[in-house]
C-alpha cells in the first residue's frame, strides 16, 4: 500500500484539468517516472510555481471537479511520480477518479463545507496530514491547530488501495 | 427478457463482479500498438510483472509513425518490437508487414463474432462490425489486459440505430455514420454501446460497417456493434472454414449471439436516409456537421484518403472511380495511404494506384501518418484539410489546422475541385 500521509499543497481553484496537471506534449514519454519534472507545468494559478511549491509536498487539497478534460492516466502518473498519492477535493471529474484508484492512489471527495474550513483553517499554514485508512480519517495540523475528519471511499477502492492498484489486485486475484 | 448482443457476449464473458456496476471480463484477444504500450511495457517490468497472459490472443502492430521519423518515434516502436520477441508474440507486423491496427487486425481475421477485444486505441470499437464487443482503453486496464486476459467494465447498455431508407447517389457510411453523430451528439452514447442495425446496415459490406462502428466512440459509445451475417461469414471464411466446416453452420453459431426481438434499449432511433446528402464537418468537434452543398467553396490545402476509417479497398475504389481521368487542382495536395499492405497491393492490382498517380496524390506507405498529425502530411498553422479520416480536434493533424471530416467520395470531388465540393457533381456513385 501506498503511503498517504505527510505535507500538503493547496490550490485554491475549481476546474483543475489535466492539461494543467501534466501538458499533452508529455504523453510521449515511454516511463511513468519520465513526467516527474512536468507535473503542474501549466498550471493557472497565480503565484504558483511548480518548481518551489511542490517540493516536499504529499497531498494536495483543492477545490471542485479536480481531474477533468482528457482521460489520460498521465495524471495519476505525475503526481505519483512526485510523491503525492492523496488528493482531496470537493470533487473530481470521473475518469480522473477511476483512473487514481486504479494506480492504488486515493481520490478522496469531502464536502464543499469541509474544504471551505479546511481552506480558511490550514491553507495559509503549513499543514501535515495524517491518514489513518483503516479508520477512513485524516487528522490535520498546523502548528497547535488540529482537526480531524472523515473520509468515505466504497469497498472496491478500498481494496484497490490496498492492493496497491488494479494491476496488482487483478494479478493476485484472476 | 431479451437480451442485446452485446449484452449476451458481456455476460458470457463476466467472471467476476467486485462492486455493483463494475464487472471483470475474460478476453478473447487484446491489441497492441507502439504509441500506448511502451509505458504498459515498461510499468509491467518495473512491477516484475513483464509477462503475457496467452501470446496467441496478444497481437501488436507498429502503425502511428511508421517507418520511424525520430528517435522518439523510434524508441517507442524498439520497445514494443522488442517485448514482442522477447515474448514470441507470433503476430507481431513490424515496418514493412505493418498497417494501421483497425485495419489489419480485421484483415488477418483476428475480430470474430462474441470476441471480446480491448486495445489501448480509442477506435477499437471498430471490431464491432464483426459482431465482437471491443473498447479501448487506458494503460492500466491494457497492462492488466496483457497479464492476465481480464478487463473490468460496466454492464453495457445499448442504443439501438436502425438505419432505413434507400441511400442517394453519393452517399456512404460515411455519411451515415457522420449523421448519426450529428443527431445524437458527441455525448450521445457516453458508456453506452451503439447497435447499428436496420437493411441499410445489412447490406454493408464489411468496410463499410467498419467505418460506422470505427467512429462511435465520437459520440462518446464504448463500442459500436453490428449482427454477424453472411456477409461477416464471408469476409471471415478463409479463418474459420476448419471450425464450422460450412458457410451455413458458421452463420448459425454467430446468429445465436444476435439481439433477441425483445431485447431492450436504452434508446431506439429511427434514422432513415433516404433524405441524407453527402456532409462533412465544419468544426473542431464531429457533431458540427452540414450538407456538403453548404460548405462548397470552402478552402482546401490538403486531401487526406486513409486511416482505420476510410483506408480500406472500398473507399479507394470509390475515391479512385471519380479521380479517373482527372488532375487534382494546382491548390492544394493529396494524399493517399492504403490502410495495409493487402489494400496496397490490392490497389496496385486493380490499377487504383495509378490512378492516384496520375491525378497527382502522393501515395504513402500503410500507417496512421496524418491522421493524428504525427509525420505523412501534417498541416501547416491556418490550414484546412479535406480528410476521410474521424477526429477533427483542434490541432489534430498539426497545430493551427482544421479538419473536415467527410467520405472518401466527397474528399476525391474536393482534390479535383480545390475546395469542398459534392461528388455528385463528378459522377460519384
Ligand atoms: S488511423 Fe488515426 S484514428 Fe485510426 S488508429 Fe491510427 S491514429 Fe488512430
Amino acid at each position: 500500500m501506498k503511503t498517504f500521509s505527510g505535507k500538503a499543497l493547496f490550490l485554491d481553484r475549481d476546474d483543475i484539468n489535466t492539461d494543467e496537471i501534466i501538458p499533452a506534449k508529455y504523453l510521449t514519454e515511454n516511463t511513468k517516472q519520465a513526467l516527474k519534472p512536468y507535473l503542474f507545468e501549466d498550471m493557472n494559478l497565480e503565484g504558483f510555481n511548480n518548481k518551489k511549491d511542490l517540493q516536499e509536498k504529499s497531498i494536495i487539497i483543492t477545490r471542485e471537479n479536480f481531474g477533468c478534460g482528457s482521460s489520460r492516466e498521465h495524471a495519476p502518473w505525475a503526481l505519483e511520480a512526485n510523491g503525492i498519492n492523496l488528493v482531496i477535493a470537493s470533487s473530481f471529474a470521473r475518469i480522473f477518479k477511476r483512473n487514481m484508484f486504479n494506480c492504488g492512489m486515493m481520490a478522496v471527495e469531502l464536502s464543499p463545507e469541509v474544504i471551505n474550513r479546511i481552506f480558511s483553517v490550514f491553507s495559509n499554514s503549513e499543514t501535515e496530514i495524517e491518514t489513518l485508512f483503516d479508520e477512513s480519517s485524516f487528522t490535520l495540523k498546523a502548528g497547535e491547530i488540529k482537526e480531524s475528519v472523515n473520509f468515505e471511499i466504497s469497498e472496491f477502492d478500498r481494496a484497490l488501495v490496498m492492493a496497491g492498484g488494479w494491476v496488482e489486485y487483478a494479478d493476485s486475484r484472476y | 427478457m431479451g437480451k442485446t448482443i452485446a449484452e449476451k457476449i458481456f455476460e458470457s464473458h463476466i467472471i467476476d463482479n467486485p462492486c455493483d456496476d463494475i464487472y471483470v471480463i475474460r478476453l478473447d484477444a487484446v491489441f497492441c500498438h507502439e504509441i500506448t504500450t511502451p509505458i504498459a511495457i515498461n510499468d509491467l517490468i518495473a512491477r516484475g510483472k513483464d509477462r503475457v497472459f496467452d501470446i496467441s490472443k496478444v497481437k501488436a502492430v507498429i502503425d502511428h509513425v511508421s517507418p520511424a521519423k525520430d528517435s522518439k518515434t523510434a524508441t517507442q516502436g524498439k520497445i514494443l518490437r522488442d517485448w514482442a520477441r522477447r515474448h514470441k508474440i507470433r503476430d507481431f507486423y513490424d515496418i514493412g508487414r505493418n498497417g494501421v491496427c483497425h485495419a489489419i487486425f480485421p484483415e488477418k481475421g483476428f475480430a470474430r463474432p462474441g470476441f471480446t477485444i480491448i486495445m489501448g486505441d480509442s477506435h477499437t470499437c471498430t471490431y464491432g462490425a464483426f459482431g465482437a464487443f471491443a473498447a479501448g482503453v487506458g494503460t492500466t486496464d491494457l497492462e492488466v489486459g496483457i497479464l492476465k486476459g481480464v478487463c473490468a467494465l460496466r454492464y453495457p447498455e445499448t442504443i439501438r440505430i436502425n438505419v432505413t431508407g434507400k441511400m442517394q447517389k453519393g452517399v456512404f457510411a460515411k455519411d451515415i455514420i457522420l449523421s448519426v453523430i450529428g443527431l445524437i451528439g458527441v455525448n450521445g452514447a457516453t458508456n453506452n454501446v451503439i447497435e447499428f442495425a436496420g437493411p441499410v446496415v445489412s447490406n454493408m459490406s464489411m468496410d463499410a460497417r467498419m467505418t460506422m462502428c470505427n467512429m462511435a466512440i465520437e459520440a462518446g459509445a464504448t463500442c459500436g456493434i453490428c449482427a454477424p451475417d453472411m456477409t461477416t461469414v464471408e469476409y471471415l471464411w478463409d479463418f474459420i472454414r476448419d471450425e464450422y466446416k460450412t458457410k451455413e453452420k458458421a452463420l448459425e453459431a454467430f446468429q445465436i449471439l444476435c439481439s433477441d426481438p425483445d431485447a431492450s434499449y436504452a434508446k431506439t432511433v429511427q434514422h432513415d436516409v433516404s433524405s441524407l446528402e453527402p456532409v462533412a464537418t465544419f468544426g473542431y468537434r464531429p457533431d458540427n456537421i452540414k450538407p456538403v452543398k453548404a460548405m462548397e467553396g470552402t478552402k482546401i490545402d490538403q486531401v487526406y484518403i486513409g486511416s482505420c476509417t476510410n483506408g480500406r479497398i472500398d473507399d479507394l475504389r470509390v475515391a479512385a472511380e471519380i479521380l479517373k481521368g482527372n488532375k487534382i487542382s494546382d491548390s492544394l495536395r493529396g494524399v493517399v495511404s492504403p490502410a495495409t499492405p493487402k489494400i496496397y497491393r490490392q490497389a496496385l492490382d486493380e490499377g487504383l494506384i495509378t490512378v492516384f498517380l496520375e491525378a497527382g496524390f502522393c501515395v504513402t506507405n500503410p500507417t496512421c501518418g496524418a491522421c493524428l498529425g504525427m509525420s505523412n502530411g501534417v498541416l501547416a498553422e491556418g490550414e484546412a484539410c479535406a480528410s476521410t479520416t474521424n477526429r477533427n480536434f483542434i490541432g489534430r493533424m498539426g497545430k493551427g489546422g482544421m479538419v473536415h471530416l467527410m467520405s472518401p467520395a466527397t474528399a476525391a470531388a474536393t482534390a479535383i475541385a480545390g475546395h469542398i465540393t459534392n461528388s455528385k457533381l463528378f459522377n460519384g456513385r
